[in-house]
């Protein structure tokens, strides 16, 4: 008989102080708390077997989410209430399990089917440009937004327009969708930076405060993009 | 939400931001205002090699288990954020609370190597806490040092407070009891002090005074106070299965040097190699019961969540119950992907199973540390390690599949002549011949030896304490003499050759049996600059030359210089249970090659008997 293992999407959230913690730490804090709280987690075959277990998306360090998703798998079934106690009760403050779903047999992980993002940006206060906000709206309804970017051989102008799906502004706090994913990636910096550019403010080092709100997957083609949350392709587990 | 002391810019700015932030798994959280007494311990490196060491998880974990004491870490920031803090003027924090140092009741500093000296008073200067202990008002926190270094005190007395002599998990409680007295009382430092030199174990060095000879020798050392004893018993913990160790140790966001479980499974050595001050000092041999080892092997894996488990102790292969535990835990947790990772164990036919089982014989490597070339240099050093036994051990491993070596050796040890040097190639060499002796179509490629050596230095309470020390220079020729050696042996392909920093070693010499009037040289060391010694990419030899001559301190008095056997050591005021009459045996023993037998096969009437405990007591064969 074949044991199957089961697929599970986790969603966590980290803030705080927890944002210093790099992506690699993140991976190992979490291997171990998988061992704290006895989940039953599923490991690859070999002379040294590891967890099996893949991050969708690393987050920069001083980056701080709601959204952050982790796929495992698991030997034997767990309800989703369960499992998130146990887990939440090992975790550190300002991490915390939200959700913890199972998914179809056939899913692909979650690192290979993003692909957008929602972040939220603020700037630090007294880093702020001036009267800044009403000139958002300029700036996302150019014809072209280009930007350059450095590689380590060449310089070259890419427009980015396309790579935002949605840019708002208020109470000082700009909310965008943009691309996210392996296939295309913008990152939030970035698109503040067109903006900086394009208001002539220049920024002082570290004046964004980055937030990342959620991380989707595209359920429509590519024409007309339709955007559902990594955890919405998982069903609760029930007791 | 928590507080970080340092501001996001700057914690952006930096390397590892997370060494600062705290917040670790199983680190403590209390609330303040239940809190009496507030302990900073500290370990003066950096977070990762700090966060490595036992003994402060021993504490932390006993220390906060008092309802009223909140005990919190911290470690030297590293050189990018030390620069930040002087500029900025932000002050030391522990890392639970954030909050300043300099506000506690205690700081307690392990001291564990002596190149961390002046990163002692890196950490004091960056808390904002005076230099001198002469100098600090009774608004600053009590300065303790504890850990092996303490069993010679003297170069840092100006820097302490008081010194803990011996292990922690015993009058930590009557210090504390007295510190909460004393406050209840309305008394000041100097009351509290008085009553803590009256605790086994604490040295308070203001209430000592000394006098020096017109040679520069200790005449005597003398208390000022009536309340100081003249002499300071060690502390040690006779039952170490009914005692405090840490079933929750804190786990580290970033990778620590040692990451992974560590269970302690006797402390002491029953081998008396006469080189060796931890063989020494920690006697007499106590081992932790198999029951208790099991208990918190299982306990610690599961609060953590680490993947490997090692255990830890000098001469782990002494360890009478060894293999039911390393069998216990092959079969326990090997299942659940645990690593088991062994000390070095004596290569014989069980560890050679063992290692088998738990590694990757064609990734893992063997060790032996012979520490001398010859025969006659080890029976010198009481060293019980026989090349028949090296090449017997090395001879079963190649035959298993093991084609790596790793060999330790030191040079400078008392009575060594070039024969000695040489030998170190030629038992390398022999090793070698050992392996391809073996049919080519059985063995597993080329076989690769290590030999490293390191350079000698004298420490207290040895039998070598009396010995002179080489010079720079010396210690130099003799690496290349053992480096030309192993060129021309038959299969010096085979052989790797590495040797230490011999300035460094000089160093370390003159800390190790230095006295009082090396505080003055560390001092001013510290302000030519000198921070984190022990890294090579920091070390700066220059600096430390320049304070010994600002300082007038003389090198050569610490290291070559020849001791009399009546001479007054600075350290001789402690009491390690190990008498100076042994130790005086021993020096004789060695000089005349004869070897003492170990602790196991019979007494050989050292003095840690006083104990009441362990090996001392139990059947000889």
């Amino acid at each position: 008989m074949e044991v199957y293992a089961l697929k599970i999407r986790i969603k966590f959230k980290k803030e705080d102080s927890m944002k210093f913690i790099g992506h690699l730490d993140i991976m190992r804090y979490f291997q171990k708390a998988m061992r704290r709280a006895d989940i039953d987690i599923a490991y690859s075959e070999g002379y040294s077997p590891h967890q099996i277990m893949s991050f969708a998306s690393p987050l920069g360090v001083g980056i701080t989410s709601d959204g952050e998703y982790i796929d495992i798998e698991i030997k034997n079934r767990i309800s989703s209430k369960e499992a998130m106690h146990k887990l939440n009760e090992v975790m550190v403050e300002g991490i915390e399990i939200l959700s913890f779903r199972q998914l179809p047999k056939d899913s692909k992980n979650a690192m290979s089917i993003v692909e957008a993002a929602d972040y939220e940006i603020k700037f630090r206060e007294g880093y702020e440009p001036k009267l800044w906000e009403e000139r958002l709206k300029d700036f996302f309804t150019q014809e072209e937004i280009t930007v350059t970017k450095k590689t380590k051989k060449s310089e070259k102008e890419v427009d980015i327009k396309p790579m935002i799906y949605s840019l708002n502004v208020s109470n000082g706090k700009v909310s965008m969708q943009i691309a996210s994913g392996s296939a295309n990636n913008l990152k939030p910096e970035l698109v503040m930076q067109a903006f900086c550019e394009f208001i002539d403010f220049e920024p002082r080092e570290f004046a964004l405060l980055i937030h990342r709100k959620e991380l989707y997957v595209n359920i429509g083609d590519e024409s007309k993009k339709e955007f559902l949350a990594l955890e919405n392709l998982g069903e609760e587990l029930y007791e | 939400m928590r507080k970080t002391a340092l501001t996001d810019e700057i914690l952006l700015s930096i390397d590892k931001p997370a060494r600062y932030i705290g917040n670790e798994v199983n680190s403590v959280i209390k609330d303040l205002t239940q809190v009496n007494i507030r302990f900073a311990m500290c370990f003066p490196d950096v977070y990762e090699i700090g966060m490595s060491h036992l003994g402060i998880q021993i504490l932390y974990d006993m220390f906060n288990q008092m309802e009223d004491v909140y005990c919190e870490r911290v470690y030297s920031p590293w050189t990018d954020l030390d620069k930040i803090m002087r500029e900025r003027n932000i002050p030391l924090f522990a890392l639970e609370s954030q909050d300043p140092i300099k506000a506690f009741d205690f700081l307690g500093i392990t001291i564990q190597y002596e190149m961390c000296y002046t990163n002692i008073l890196q950490v004091l200067e960056l808390s904002q806490i005076p230099l001198l202990a002469s100098e600090r008002g009774e608004e600053f926190p009590i300065v303790i040092g504890g850990g092996p270094c303490t069993y010679n005190p003297e170069p840092l007395a100006d820097f302490f407070d008081l010194f803990y002599i011996g292990e922690g998990e015993t009058s930590y409680f009557p210090l504390l009891e007295a510190y909460r007295e004393n406050k209840k009382n309305g008394g000041n430092k100097l009351d509290f002090l008085k009553k803590a030199a009256q605790i086994p174990g604490i040295y308070v060095p203001s209430f000592y005074d000394v006098k020096y000879k017109e040679d520069g020798t200790v005449k005597e050392f003398t208390p000022n106070v009536a309340e100081a004893p003249k002499t300071i018993r060690k502390e040690i913990v006779m039952d170490v299965s009914e005692t405090f160790y840490p079933k929750k140790p804190v786990v580290p966001f970033i990778k620590a040097t040692q990451d992974r479980v560590v269970l302690e499974i006797q402390r002491g050595c029953i081998r008396g190699c006469r080189f060796c001050q931890a063989g020494m000092i920690y006697r007499p041999v106590r081992e932790r019961s198999l029951d208790m080892l099991k208990e918190y092997a299982y306990e610690m894996l599961h609060n953590t969540g680490y993947e490997e488990i090692s255990l830890s102790s000098l001469s782990s292969s002494d360890y009478s119950q060894l293999q039911g535990l390393v069998n216990f835990l092959i079969e326990e947790f090997k299942e659940q992907g645990v690593n088991i990772s062994l000390p070095s164990l004596r290569i014989d036919e069980f560890s050679l199973d063992v290692m088998s089982k738990v590694q990757d014989v064609r990734k893992s490597s063997l060790t032996f540390a012979p520490e001398a070339g010859t025969q006659r240099l080890r029976d010198v050093i009481n060293k019980g390690l026989t090349e028949e036994v090296i090449i017997e051990g090395a001879g079963k491993a190649f035959e298993s599949g093991w084609n790596r070596v790793k060999l330790y050796f030191m040079l400078g040890l008392p009575t060594e002549t070039l024969e000695d040097m040489v030998g170190i190639a030629e038992l390398s060499d022999k090793i070698a011949r050992r392996y391809y002796e073996i049919p080519k179509d059985q063995r597993n490629g080329k076989v690769q030896i290590v030999a490293s050596t390191s350079f000698f230095v004298p420490k207290p309470f040895t039998p070598f304490q009396w010995a002179t020390m080489s010079t720079k220079e010396e210690f130099i020729e003799k690496a290349r003499i053992v480096k030309q050696a192993i060129k021309s042996q038959l299969n010096q392909k085979s052989i790797k050759y590495n040797w230490h920093e011999a300035d460094l070693t000089v160093l370390e010499g003159v800390l190790a049996r230095g006295d009082r009037r090396v505080s003055k040289v560390i001092l001013q060391a510290y302000r030519n600059g000198c921070i984190y010694d022990a890294w090579s990419e920091t070390f700066d030899y220059s600096k430390w030359l320049a304070a010994f001559e600002n300082t007038g301190v003389d090198i050569n008095f610490y290291t070559t210089r020849e001791r009399a056997l009546d001479e007054i050591f600075p350290w001789d005021f402690i009491d390690t249970g190990v008498t100076k009459e042994f130790l005086k045996r021993e020096w004789e023993n060695a000089k005349n090659g004869l070897i003492t037998l170990n602790c196991k096969m019979a007494c050989s009437g050292c003095g840690a008997m006083i104990f009441n405990g362990g090996v001392c007591f139990e059947d000889k064969n």
